[in-house]
């Protein structure tokens, strides 16, 4: 994997999920990012449902939590970097929890690994009782 | 006798760029090819007057100094200039230390009764020199990764056509190895192509793929399956018997997939999905 | 709250969805077009998705159970125009929507739904024969 280090933020934007609603108009904030930094259609659908995947989880597990939203570059590449923040139940198993078709809801368990396969970075943090944090980039030409 | 080595140079300007000129043109690789003579003559100038009316007492013992950056931008551009055109690492080499070269023996020849201020300057002069052949070296390197990646694009975008061979037909022969940006190219090209054409049978061509993996295997079976979330159905031609034969060792299940040994297969396998026929027209002889 | 509209076409149940779905708007076209199958006796239903942008795995499994529901009803289901940048994202996600017809758009949908039922309405006719033979 590629090193954090050297991205810098560009914009930077904090929005809330904590109702279903939310989950739309956040959409069409990371679709904006994606437009502005001329990502290709298909990444862009590729992201957006990324962000739609863990904004629905925190929804779910967490009941809401704290997006943001940056458009942040790496050289001579571009991307848009999400980070969904909760303080929900946590993740008490991260390895299972990544695993295709595992769910503790009852959903198709494709949420963390789906999501994980449709961006470029993906690094989740989880303490049990105290949150978890996702921290997702794609690259425009990624 | 004091020595002022900057104003020395600057003096000696004329001098210094036919010797680096004479340099250049005696070295035995010489690409009459690639450059003329009058373009060695005006890159030589412009790099040489830049560097001696740069340089003063101070810079001359700092390679990092500001100062050289008008140089250092001239020596890029003509360095990445050389590796679009083709020339070797040794020519582009040649060329800088021909000017060190020059450099020292216009010294040599200037100061020859004070062995010590020699010795000096022509450390100085090489600390300088070495430095700038790094970033000649840089750029040129630079210079030839940029080519190999339009290559690269290239190479994709051409690799990648996708062919109507009937209506309601697309055929998209894939040759070379098919690793997953590959496999994002294809898709998208013979999606957007099915949208387009309103195509409903795609086929798939894989005479050209030297080599079948389970990796490769994935790459044709996300393909065929995100076809067939359009509506379309995808057949896999072109498999020879040591495909095959890899396919079945690696327990690769394509059992899903639709696959025929040749595209003349698949192609008639379409036909009869679509229903369409082809027949040799009955020559009817008139009876005289 | 905002509708999906359902139209009814003949035998068959026609769904354009022209707004991005929230989850709730999702459920509830669920739930209305199940009892509109049952309502019409719908033979088949047709979901026109190109003006969707976005499929999550959430929709995918809206979509697959809205199939199942109508096969159960005894209806079959069509998905109809997914964009390509849709199609690649869900086979990327993992969701290749298994037991859900396609097609490439409404006029194909059509020809498969017909194609489709053709069988089960002669055999209707049948048991519509029998009854009237009892």
């Amino acid at each position: 994997m590629t090193t954090w280090t050297m991205i810098i933020t560009l914009s930077k934007d904090v929005m809330r999920i904590v109702a279903d609603q939310d989950v739309v108009p956040f959409r069409n904030r990371v679709k904006e990012c994606a437009v502005k930094i001329k990502m290709g259609l298909v990444n862009q659908t590729k992201l957006i449902t990324a962000a739609s995947e863990l904004g629905r989880n925190m929804l779910k597990y967490a009941s809401g939590g704290e997006t943001l939203i940056e458009i942040v570059t790496r050289g001579r590449d571009n991307g848009v970097r999400l980070t969904f923040k909760d303080k929900g139940p946590g993740i008490a198993d991260l390895s299972l929890a990544m695993k295709d078709g595992y769910s503790t809801g009852k959903s198709l368990g494709l949420g963390l690994p789906g999501a994980k396969r449709l961006v470029n970075e993906f690094d989740i943090k989880s303490e049990p009782g105290k949150g978890t944090t996702v921290v997702v980039i794609k690259w425009a030409n990624g | 006798m004091e020595y002022n080595i900057p104003k020395l140079l600057q003096k000696k300007k004329k001098n210094i760029i036919e010797l680096w000129i004479t340099n250049q043109l005696s070295e035995a690789g010489l690409r009459e090819d690639l450059i003329s003579n009058e373009e060695i003559r005006q890159q030589s100038e412009e790099l040489v007057d830049s560097f001696v009316s740069n340089l003063n007492q101070e810079n001359i013992e700092d390679v990092n100094s500001g100062d050289f950056d008008g140089v250092i931008e001239i020596l890029s551009g003509i360095s990445i200039t050389r590796a679009r055109q083709g020339f070797s690492p040794r020519e582009t080499g040649a060329f800088i230390f021909g000017l060190k070269e020059a450099l020292l023996q216009l010294l040599q020849q200037e100061i020859k009764e004070d062995k010590e201020t020699l010795y000096q300057a022509t450390l100085q002069i090489n600390r300088l020199l070495d430095s700038f052949s790094i970033v000649t070296f840089e750029t040129f390197i630079k210079g030839r990764e940029e080519v190999i990646l339009r290559q690269t694009d290239e190479i994709t975008e051409i690799s990648t056509p996708v062919i109507r061979v009937w209506d309601g037909i697309l055929a998209l022969p894939i040759i070379g190895t098919l690793d997953s940006a590959r496999t994002q190219v294809v898709m998208e090209n013979l999606l957007q192509e099915i949208v387009e054409t309103g195509s409903s049978i795609a086929i798939l061509d894989i005479s050209g793929v030297p080599a079948v993996d389970s990796l490769v295997a994935q790459h044709l079976i996300k393909t065929v399956s995100a076809t067939r979330l359009m509506g379309a159905e995808c057949i896999i031609s072109g498999i020879r018997p040591e495909i095959a034969q890899t396919i079945v060792h690696l327990g690769i299940d394509l059992s899903n997939i639709i696959t025929k040994a040749t595209l003349a297969s698949a192609l008639k396998f379409s036909f009869q999905s679509l229903k369409l026929e082809v027949k040799k027209v009955q020559v009817v002889k008139a009876v005289v | 709250m905002e509708k999906i509209p359902i139209l009814k076409m003949g035998p068959f149940l026609l769904v354009t969805i022209q707004v991005d779905l929230y989850d709730r708007l999702a459920l509830s076209l669920e739930a209305d077009l199940v009892q509109m199958v049952k309502k019409t006796a719908a033979k088949g239903v047709l979901i026109d998705i190109s003006a969707v942008s976005i499929v999550d795995s959430f929709m995918g499994r809206i979509f697959g159970n809205i199939a199942g529901m109508c096969k159960i009803l005894d209806a079959e289901t069509v998905v109809v125009g997914m964009q390509p940048a849709v199609a690649i994202t869900l086979i990327e996600l993992g969701l290749p929507l298994t037991g859900v017809h396609t097609a490439l758009d409404v006029e194909k949908g059509m020809k498969l739904l017909t194609s489709k039922v053709d069988i089960d309405i002669e055999s209707d006719d049948d048991l519509d024969d029998d009854h009237n033979t009892i």
